[in-house]
């Protein structure tokens, strides 16, 4: 177990590194500017890498090393171009629909992170958890998934979306990394190469949507209902 | 012998798509993608005798050839024959034929990636299958490109993605609560999971459970996470329709059933089967209030679908031999039977030019022998004897009530009865009331037969259920309860 044996070092790294995450999820979560969503995307991309090297380092994984690279190439690169792409020729540059206040959303979100704790430290108390790295990991993996639902829930242009799913998985990436460093490198691997399919084909998608319904905000999408 | 019929099975839909992008001929690749779904059906038949014989596994345990996963794949091959036979005539009515060899190539790489779900061993590349499933047919549902299909395509793919990204974090967790019995790095196949099971966290496999189960729920159309589902079901062209609901929802449940088998290891089982019932429940409930007051014709059969998957998460939760044999007979029944209703759909919506039901008027005079077809075949999805869905649903019934459901099989009873009379309302309107004006166009029998091929079946299933079949299930049902009970 990675998380049993940490030097202090160490396990306040991975903390520092869960926690600038955390916040960058909620920068997100507190603009309107797509162009903010982006950059926040990207450093916490960046974080994540940093985060798999560091356990590379400390934990002994040195598949791990791989892991980061492709991270930092991928999420940290690649995913953000084909987003500033997509946002370049649709030229929108903010939300102006929300159905929550920046602000309001922050404070739904920070009562996500609550609830996300409570649970986490269930968890960690019925596994008799020393770590607090764990539990710390538990909760950062289940605030981003709550915020990320968060902003697919308030926000309504195609992008927001788009990248409201990104920080799902980034959650999900992160917490993997400090919870099980030893998952098959095959899995992670083919995880990172799907998210990248995925996200091309959110923007033939995008490309649709402009072309035949004319609108990319999800409050032009309502033919089908009932 | 059995891992050269599953690479037969794989590769013809492989070698069909590749063909279609090579040829780009709307007539050659119709024609490539019909080989494929013959030559995968062939396969895919003596491949679920062979699966009797014990699981194989292939390419360093990645691949599993056993019991549960090859029935689906079995219900997956017939919906792809058949739509594939309807595909034929049913595409060219769209007049899009510069762009149908790029259908067919996607047509045929669903079908792959359905295939894909059924063998898949590793937990993790499970979960990639079921995405490759959502990010192929995302392009199929928006094939038309009118806008109502590009909304369903969206809301499918960010519906869906968002969904599975919790049965990604419930696999996470799983592999995090195996990893305290079976150290760091393991390979996360079913089997290891199970093994490892009793020594797990029960908490953390409730948490890991429940997440799986959301996530691929929502891939299953299980309410009140169905939301993506009748607007992708009823915006794609009918084959399509016909593939998402009769073989990727079957394919999706596959995952949850695995995992039930997992918790019911872990000693969790009550609870995750109650959780199971109850979305069942939820789903049919939402089933039928939609069935009532529907418009759309697609959109009553995809509404049916939600229902019929919620019968069968009432199946495998209710469990038990019985629950289980009910719920597999149920899948390959709507299998067939659903391919039906949206063949019958497509035509009559094709024919008449209009999606709604309060516009098709006549069907009866208009088209006496697929009109037949299509009644016969609302009367079997209803649950009505002598076909098969009644005595799959009977079954499950039966199953309920041993395992000490019954509150959940009288809503059940209840539910199923309102869906029989609000159902078959709307074709005693489409069939029996005044005529509009409009003139029908013409229908080909590419379109007729497979009708065909799917009620025979069903009535044969529905009067005689064969011992064989019978025997299979209870060995699949013996395969999910585990070696221990």
């Amino acid at each position: 177990m990675l998380t049993t044996q940490l030097d202090p070092l160490a396990a306040s790294l991975f903390s520092l590194m869960a926690i600038a995450s955390l916040v960058l999820a909620f920068v997100m979560l507190g603009s309107r500017w797509l162009n903010n969503y982006l950059y926040a995307f990207a450093i916490e991309s960046w974080i994540i890498a940093a985060l798999s090297a560091s356990v590379a380092y400390y934990g002994g994984y040195p598949e791990l090393y791989l892991i980061a690279l492709l991270t930092a190439l991928f999420r940290g690169l690649v995913l953000p171009f084909l987003i500033w792409r997509i946002m370049r020729r649709l030229d929108v540059s903010r939300e102006l629909h929300e159905i929550l206040q920046p602000s309001s959303a922050l404070v739904v979100g920070a009562l996500g992170v609550i609830f996300a704790l409570v649970v986490a430290y269930h968890i960690g108390d019925s596994m008799g958890l020393a770590s607090r790295v764990a539990v710390l990991a538990l909760t950062v993996m289940l605030s981003m998934k709550l915020i990320g639902f968060l902003m697919l829930a308030v926000r309504r242009e195609a992008l927001s979306q788009i990248l409201g799913l990104l920080v799902l998985e980034n959650g999900i990436f992160l917490g993997a990394q400090i919870l099980i460093p030893g998952m098959p490198l095959l899995i992670e691997i083919v995880i990172l190469f799907d998210l990248l399919i995925i996200v091309a084909c959110f923007g033939v998608l995008i490309q649709y949507l402009v072309a035949n319904v004319g609108s990319t905000s999800s409050r032009d999408l309502k033919r089908l209902v009932g | 012998m059995a891992g050269t019929l599953l690479l037969i099975l794989m590769l013809a839909p492989a070698v069909a798509a590749l063909g279609c992008i090579l040829f780009r001929q709307a007539h050659i690749a119709e024609w490539l993608n019909l080989g494929a779904a013959v030559v995968s059906f062939v396969a895919a038949i003596p491949l679920a005798v062979l699966s009797a014989g014990g699981p194989r596994h292939y390419w360093a345990n990645y691949i599993l050839i056993d019991m549960p996963g090859v029935w689906i794949a079995l219900c997956a091959a017939i919906v792809y024959l058949l739509a594939s036979i309807y595909a034929i005539g049913y595409m060219r009515l769209l007049s899009e034929d510069e762009k149908l060899w790029g259908f067919y190539a996607l047509f045929a790489l669903f079908a792959l990636t359905i295939f894909a779900c059924a063998v898949m061993n590793d937990a993790g590349l499970y979960w990639i299958a079921v995405e490759l499933t959502t990010l192929v047919s995302t392009f199929l549902v928006g094939f038309e490109r009118a806008a109502e299909s590009i909304e369903a395509a969206w809301k499918y793919i960010i519906i869906v993605s968002a969904g599975i990204s919790l049965a990604l974090l419930g696999t996470v967790l799983f592999y995090w609560s195996g990893s305290f019995v079976l150290g760091p790095t393991y390979q996360m196949t079913w089997d290891v999971l199970r093994e490892a099971a009793p020594k797990m966290n029960p908490q953390l496999v409730t948490l890991s459970f429940l997440l799986v189960l959301v996530g691929y729920g929502t891939k299953v159309g299980l309410a009140p996470m169905h939301t993506w589902l009748p607007d992708a079901h009823s915006e794609s062209p009918a084959p399509i329709s016909a593939m998402l609901s009769g073989a990727l929802l079957n394919a999706a449940m596959l995952g949850i059933v695995r995992y039930l088998v997992i918790a019911d290891g872990a000693g969790v089982g009550p609870l995750a089967r109650t959780t199971l019932v109850a979305f069942g429940i939820a789903s049919l409930l939402i089933g039928t209030l939609f069935i009532v007051r529907q418009n759309g014709v697609k959109r009553l059969m995809a509404y049916s679908s939600v229902e019929h998957m919620g019968v069968i998460a009432l199946g495998f939760g209710f469990g038990g031999p019985l629950g289980v044999i009910g719920a597999l007979y149920h899948m390959l029944n709507h299998s067939l039977n659903k391919s039906l209703m949206f063949f019958g759909a497509g035509n009559v919506m094709r024919s008449l030019g209009s999606k709604d039901i309060s516009n098709l008027r006549g069907v009866w005079n208009r088209f006496p022998v697929q009109g037949a077809l299509w009644l016969a075949g609302a009367v079997a999805i209803t649950g009505a004897p002598p076909f098969g869905l009644f005595l799959s649903e009977f079954v499950i019934l039966r199953a309920g009530l041993i395992q000490s459901f019954a509150w959940a099989v009288y809503i059940m009873l209840v539910l199923l009865i309102v869906i029989f009379v609000g159902f078959l309302n709307h074709f005693r309107a489409m069939y029996f009331e005044a005529e509009g004006r409009q003139a029908a166009a013409p229908i080909s029998a590419w379109c007729v037969a497979p009708m065909w091929l799917s009620l025979i079946p069903l009535l044969i299933l529905g009067l005689w259920w064969p011992h064989a079949i019978w025997d299979h299930l209870m060995a699949i049902a013996q395969v999910l309860a585990g070696a221990g009970s």
